[in-house]
């Protein structure tokens, strides 16, 4: 080591950039989330917004059912839990536990959507009727589409951790420790979404 | 271990690329070759929005509608508007000389998502065409660039989806942008490299991405459900349905008024790089600048609706957007005398970079005094929608950005090249865009304060010879773009050679070979923790090497 070429320097930087990697993979999927939480912010400023000087977005028109949403956002707060479980089962180097929390919370996230779908089938309005039932259908909507991209993104992580010699260890956590941060944050819009929609 | 630094060091090496000029067209990870492509393909939107500006203009010659059908002129209007905005400003002060510049100041080999940067660029290419592709399929958008409803959903819809799509699109390109840039700026910086040592264009850029991020998804997301209701034939901005227009417009300008520090801040930080070095002097008041940024960046988020004074805003609105508007003045002030100040005094070499910098200051002011008036409700409610509004905004965003995007091009071009740009040419450009840029848009105000509406295609006979005047001063600008051209093609191939520093720069970039090699350093990164140290010793006798740098 005592001749130090330019050759060597460079993969002594490469290799301190490569040990903060994972660190700045993180902090980007962090920003996208901000980015991702203001477009929800979007729609419930609007959505308030009608709420306080709309004439024709009464809360009288239509009674909504709390028994399945209620249901939605158990699912979806255990989910959170089981994700974190499999998080620490990594960790332990229990790959197996491992892969079955991780396909306990797919399973919790499939059974939101279909419970979604359920209520979806069951409310006496359609999208278009009126702008109560847009901005219902918008706001719902658009977290049921968060909520199957991220079951997809568990299920990849299933996939990753099942194979042997996969890119999922405990030395390479990231995609698992990306797709749960991205787990957490959509449950988190569910419960602000809930508080808003059905319980204001 | 030997092994695996050997494995890791493949890993990293982007290999597989072309080399050569031809990987300037192809998708390369390079943040240099992207941030080329960037200012190349920005440029190429330039000229097609000049001449929709130049249609615009031609029609307004005579008093009446004799050039073009009104809906080919609300067509050209639209993209006129969306085109210089979307595909023309944004991406290049913030793409261009971002994705050029930062890896260098903050000292490191690439962007922090390499990948992500690539997509973000060729996101743009696809929806610019597509944009332009609308006006010959079924008619393009004819609500211009705000696309208000009910206008924008009552109109044929094709355009107008479109329309919508490509804007997602570009939305998308600079969000992904702006969580690049600020990965790169907080995570990747060189060991030892502060936050406070870093060159000013850092920080402009790291207050401009905190502010796409944080509302360009807004506008997203207003754009999706704009595009529910004129698909789905929802209610959420028609009238008709329940739905409320003014909504609309709050949402949108949530995004649409920090647009306009989206496009001028990183020209802030542009013109606090170029006026050091070719004044010779430090910047001057380095924190009160940072400190001034984030004072706009906060401020620009909460003043969006005083562009809605006349939407029937209630008086306490209307009284908090105009305090909130105002104050923008106090940080945007700072920053103008410390430029004033860095100037002041300093060794000044008369070249074109500066001298678009100084016609940037000189427009800016401008366009700023109009803004302070346009922040008074009773001003604002008497000359909205008209000319006046129209002068004031193409004061800041061509008169500010787009000034300093030429400043930066004659700055940057010996980095980016290793050739030097012609001067004469140069100064012919600047001093054409000049006199054609305040030509056209001084008069503009008058027409305002008189009352001629914008957006409309017949006017008044008794404005026509302002408006001929406004006309011509467009064709200078038009023209102006010739010597620019000529200059950028034959100096790539003719050119003085430049050396690696020209300028006697200290910022990291003049640093490396010019143009940089692939992985921006032969060796270790510079640690430059003092990019404007010109007043000390060590660098007292530094001066411009060019000669004819030095001859006006």
């Amino acid at each position: 080591m005592t001749i130090v070429s330019p050759l060597n320097e460079k993969s002594e930087q490469s290799i301190s950039q490569q040990n903060n990697h994972e660190d700045h993979r993180l902090f980007g999927l962090i920003a996208f989330l901000v980015a991702d939480g203001m477009t929800f912010a979007g729609f419930f400023a609007a959505y308030l917004t009608y709420k306080a000087v709309n004439p024709l977005l009464p809360d009288a028109i239509y009674e909504l059912e709390l028994p399945l949403p209620t249901l939605n956002t158990i699912l979806l707060l255990v989910s959170s839990a089981t994700f974190h479980r499999a998080g620490t089962a990594l960790g332990k180097k229990k790959n197996s536990q491992c892969q079955i929390w991780l396909l306990v919370t797919a399973g919790l996230g499939i059974a939101f959507l279909a419970s979604q779908m359920v209520e979806y089938f069951t409310l006496p309005f359609g999208l278009t009727d009126n702008l109560y039932a847009s901005t219902f259908y918008a706001l719902t909507g658009f977290h049921g589409l968060h909520v199957t991209l991220g079951t997809l993104m568990i299920l990849i992580v299933w996939w990753q951790a099942r194979s042997p010699g996969g890119r999922i260890s405990s030395e390479n956590k990231f995609p698992l420790e990306a797709a749960e941060v991205y787990w957490h944050f959509v449950d988190g819009i569910w419960v602000v979404l809930f508080i808003i929609l059905y319980l204001l | 271990m030997s092994f695996s630094i050997q494995q890791e060091n493949t890993q990293k090496e982007p290999n597989l690329q072309p080399t050569g000029w031809f990987r300037y067209f192809s998708f390369s990870l390079d943040h240099k070759v992207i941030g080329l492509q960037y200012l190349v393909c920005g440029f190429i939107f330039y000229l097609i929005g000049g001449s929709l500006a130049s249609a615009i203009r031609i029609e307004l010659v005579s008093p009446i509608s004799d050039f073009m059908p009104r809906e080919i002129y609300n067509q050209i209007l639209t993209l006129h508007g969306t085109i210089m905005i979307f595909l023309w400003i944004v991406p290049v002060v913030n793409g261009a000389f971002g994705n050029y510049l930062i890896p260098f100041y903050v000292g490191a080999r690439d962007m922090a998502f390499p990948r992500l940067n690539a997509v973000a660029f060729w996101l743009i290419p696809p929806a610019g065409l597509m944009l332009i592709s609308s006006y010959f399929i079924n008619g393009a958008a004819q609500s211009g660039w705000t696309a208000y409803p009910p206008l924008s959903i009552t109109t044929p819809a094709a355009g107008q989806i479109v329309w919508i799509i490509s804007v997602l699109l570009l939305g998308g390109s600079s969000i992904f942008g702006g969580i690049n840039f600020i990965a790169t700026i907080l995570k990747l910086r060189r060991p030892g490299l502060k936050l406070m040592q870093l060159p000013m264009y850092c920080w402009a850029m790291l207050g401009t991405s905190i502010l796409v991020v944080l509302s360009t998804p807004v506008l997203a997301g207003t754009l999706i459900l704009l595009s529910f209701d004129i698909v789905a034939h929802t209610g959420f901005f028609n009238p008709a349905l329940g739905g409320n227009v003014i909504v609309y417009q709050h949402l949108f300008w949530f995004y649409s008024h920090p647009a306009v520090y989206i496009m001028v801040l990183p020209a802030f930080g542009l013109v606090s790089e170029i006026l050091p070095i070719h004044s010779r002097k430090p910047l001057f008041g380095y924190t009160t600048m940072v400190y001034s940024i984030m004072g706009i960046v906060v401020l620009g988020l909460i003043v969006w609706a005083h562009h809605m004074f006349t939407s029937g805003t209630p008086p306490w609105m209307r009284l908090f957007f105009t305090i909130a508007t105002a104050f923008i003045a106090v940080p945007t002030g700072i920053k103008f005398f410390n430029w004033v100040a860095t100037l002041w005094g300093g060794r000044i070499s008369i070249n074109s970079a500066i001298l678009f910098s100084c016609g940037f200051i000189v427009n800016f002011v401008l366009g700023g005094i109009t803004g302070v008036a346009l922040a008074q409700v009773p001003f604002d409610v008497h000359v909205h929608d008209t000319y006046f509004v129209v002068a004031h905004f193409h004061y800041i965003v061509y008169g500010g950005s787009v000034f300093v995007i030429f400043s930066s091009i004659y700055h940057w071009y010996p980095k980016f090249t290793g050739k030097m740009l012609n001067e004469k040419l140069g100064k012919l450009h600047f001093i054409i865009t000049f006199i054609g840029f305040n030509l056209c848009f001084a008069p503009q105000h008058w027409l305002g304060l008189n009352g001629m509406p914008r957006r409309v295609a017949e006017y008044d006979p008794q404005f026509a010879l302002v408006n001929q005047i406004s006309s011509i001063g467009a064709l200078l600008m038009a023209l102006s773009t010739l010597p620019f051209l000529f200059n950028v093609i034959y100096s790539a191939i003719k050119g003085e050679e430049a050396g690696d520093n020209p300028w006697q720069a200290l910022t990291p970039e003049w640093l490396t070979s010019s143009p940089p090699p692939v992985e921006n350093w032969v060796g270790e990164a510079p640690l430059v923790t003092k990019p404007y140290g010109y007043g000390e010793e060590e660098h007292k006798n530094d001066e411009p090497t060019n000669n004819e740098l030095q001859s006006l």
